[in-house]
């Protein structure tokens, strides 16, 4: 059979909404920086997201701000941020220089300060706006957005009425409801989900009797958070029709294949940076190889792929143990 | 889309071609990266005293270009009984691009650098890196002033090669809390470097006395630029003689990292630039400043 040269063996592209990806694997917000142009080329990479961005300028919490914990870390980093004067002018243009989607994540402290920021960023050169709405609500005595699903559909409707970009809704894991969270922001009009974002957590030195981070409490990422943060993949894909961009814990191909059975469309790869910092395209590497491997045609093929029934055996040889 | 409902599998008959495109990878062919990290073979590994240990790790080119001030980011072996998660900064003592091997100095002070200790000849350390901004050498300095103590004088040891290769001599205090825990550097050259020992034990060590010898050597014109690396005590004597006689100065500061790379903002300072407070990466900006706006 002939084909051309320039088709990939593997057809990793993704589609998201409107938005059509290189392939599903992308940086997790606060864990990417012009930095890695010298670690990876970031044409390879399926989106790039950036650090979230605020409003005003902000500081971020007092130091320490990360501990670090069996297969993960708490970060209470506090969200600095040079404002969106400097995003414009300075990290934007930067960016332009890619043809690589890109992705504005944007927190504020109250509904309408979220649409007047996805208003002013609704620019060229943004190819998504990513709405962190884990952070706490200043309506709601600081309690975050995505907390409720009320809350979440109203800032998600302030959103959708504030642009026309694709609107990605990060929800938090920190909810006993994140199905219900989820539906309520697709309703709303959400075009994707991030699932999820760190776990609340805490670590206290037993030599000093302080707590380890100086914002007492931060946001647990890394290994040690994937089962929760799939099972959360799982669930919401359960109930929603829209795209699901898994967060959590993510480090090998494996993870992001385990991420896309449990119905994720792509992937978001950020404390596994923090040990490899070419992490992202090695997972992308490593997508492509297992996909070839199983004979899988489309990493598509894989989104909500898990068996959970009994199956015909003939539609799941493909699965066994490799020969 | 999703749900419960089982995607359609691939089927068997549908032809995968098992091997990649040439141009499955790399949309822009000319990049290449100058930051990399790798498992390199440990070529050397001995205590060089009651504390301090040197490893030697052989590394690629990327590596290999790293320049004094400049640090790397090690993957530590998990020693008995502990989990280090993230990787440790450790500023390079040494570098020979010929050779392709970079060196380090260090001391173990917990589970990284417990784990560290575990290597052999032969085992394989994970370096990434070269990180950061390294030390500024100005061709045209004749003479300059290096003030380290502790792991600062692994930080400043490259430096003092660097600038006899420049024709630049040296005057190094090094600085210990005994005289066997000094590093003396085999590394340093043997001519134009005058090596000043100062130590607790001896009670020479204290900022006065530090002083003292730094007014001297600026009082004789041998001093063109001042370096400190390792104590906040002797970076603050070092400021002050710096806006005194309006000498040039660096220091190379330490902080707790996370990413190594400028991503997390993890380790952050506070900068005093021209009055106004600024906060800046270590990992990233650094970690090399210029002395009078570092804030000690």
């Amino acid at each position: 059979m002939s084909r051309p040269a320039a088709r990939p063996a593997v057809d990793l592209s993704v589609q998201l909404g409107r938005l059509r990806l290189l392939n599903p694997v992308m940086p997790a917000s606060g864990t990417f920086a012009e930095g890695l142009d010298k670690v990876m080329d970031f044409g390879r990479l399926g989106a790039v997201v950036l650090k979230t961005v605020t409003r005003e300028v902000r500081n971020g919490n007092p130091l320490p701000r990360i501990i670090e914990r069996p297969q993960g870390l708490i970060n209470a980093i506090g969200i600095p941020s040079k404002g969106i004067p400097h995003f414009l002018s300075n990290v934007l243009p930067y960016y332009r220089g890619y043809s690589t989607p890109l992705v504005a994540s944007i927190s504020a402290p109250t509904v309408d300060g979220f649409a007047a920021l996805a208003a002013e960023l609704s620019v060229a050169g943004v190819s998504a706006i990513e709405a962190n709405i884990s952070c706490p609500n200043i309506e709601e005595d600081g309690k975050a957005f995505a907390m409720s699903a009320e809350a979440t559909a109203r800032v998600t409707r302030s959103l959708r009425s504030a642009t026309d970009l694709p609107l990605w809704l990060k929800l938090t894991p920190n909810t006993g409801a994140i199905a219900e969270i989820a539906a309520s922001a697709e309703a709303a009009g959400a075009d994707a989900l991030v699932v999820a974002n760190t776990i609340l957590s805490m670590a206290i030195d037993v030599n000093t009797f302080k707590p380890c981070l100086g914002n007492i409490m931060g946001g647990l990422s890394g290994p040690a958070i994937k089962p929760i943060i799939l099972r959360q993949v799982f669930q919401c894909a359960k109930v929603v029709n829209i795209p699901i961009i898994a967060c959590g814990g993510i480090s090998s191909a494996e993870d992001a294949v385990e991420y896309m059975l449990a119905g994720a469309s792509a992937v978001q790869v950020g404390t596994a940076t923090f040990l490899q910092p070419a992490a992202i395209t090695t997972i992308i590497d490593g997508l492509e190889a297992f996909c070839m491997r199983r004979e899988i045609p489309r990493v598509t093929d894989l989104i909500g792929g898990v068996i959970t029934e009994e199956a015909d055996e003939a539609d799941v040889a493909w699965l066994g143990p490799e020969s | 889309m999703r749900g419960s409902a089982i995607i359609p599998l691939p089927r068997r008959d549908v032809a995968v071609p098992r091997v990649p495109a040439e141009d499955a990878t790399a949309p822009n062919s000319t990049w290449r990266p100058t930051i990399v990290a790798e498992a390199g073979e440990v070529i050397r590994h001995e205590a060089v005293n009651a504390e301090y240990r040197h490893i030697v790790v052989a590394c690629g080119p990327e590596a290999a270009a790293a320049r004094p001030g400049q640090f790397f980011q090690l993957l530590c072996p998990q020693p008995p009984g502990e989990q280090p998660f993230l990787r440790r900064p450790m500023s390079v003592y040494g570098v020979d691009a010929d050779a392709g091997t970079v060196e380090f100095l260090y001391k173990i002070t917990g589970a990284g650098t417990r784990g560290l200790a575990t290597l052999r000849v032969g085992d394989r350390l994970d370096v990434m890196g070269p990180l950061g901004v390294g030390f500024h050498l100005d061709p045209t300095w004749k003479q300059i002033v290096t003030v380290g103590r502790g792991a600062g004088l692994a930080t400043l040891a490259p430096l003092i090669e660097a600038a006899r290769a420049n024709g630049t001599n040296v005057t190094a205090v090094v600085s210990a809390r005994r005289l066997d825990l000094l590093v003396r550097s085999s590394r340093f050259p043997s001519h134009g470097v005058d090596v000043v020992e100062v130590t607790d034990e001896e009670q020479t060590s204290g900022p006065a006395n530090v002083e003292r010898i730094l007014r001297r050597s600026i009082a004789e014109g041998r001093c063109d630029a001042l370096f400190t690396c390792g104590s906040s005590r002797l970076l603050r004597v070092l400021q002050r003689l710096a806006v005194e006689f309006n000498l040039p100065g660096q220091v190379a500061l330490e902080q707790q990292m996370a990413c190594g790379i400028g991503l997390c903002y993890c380790c952050v300072r506070d900068f005093n630039v021209d009055g106004q407070i600024v906060s800046r990466r270590v990992c990233w900006d650094g970690p090399v400043f210029d002395i009078r706006e570092a804030l000690p």
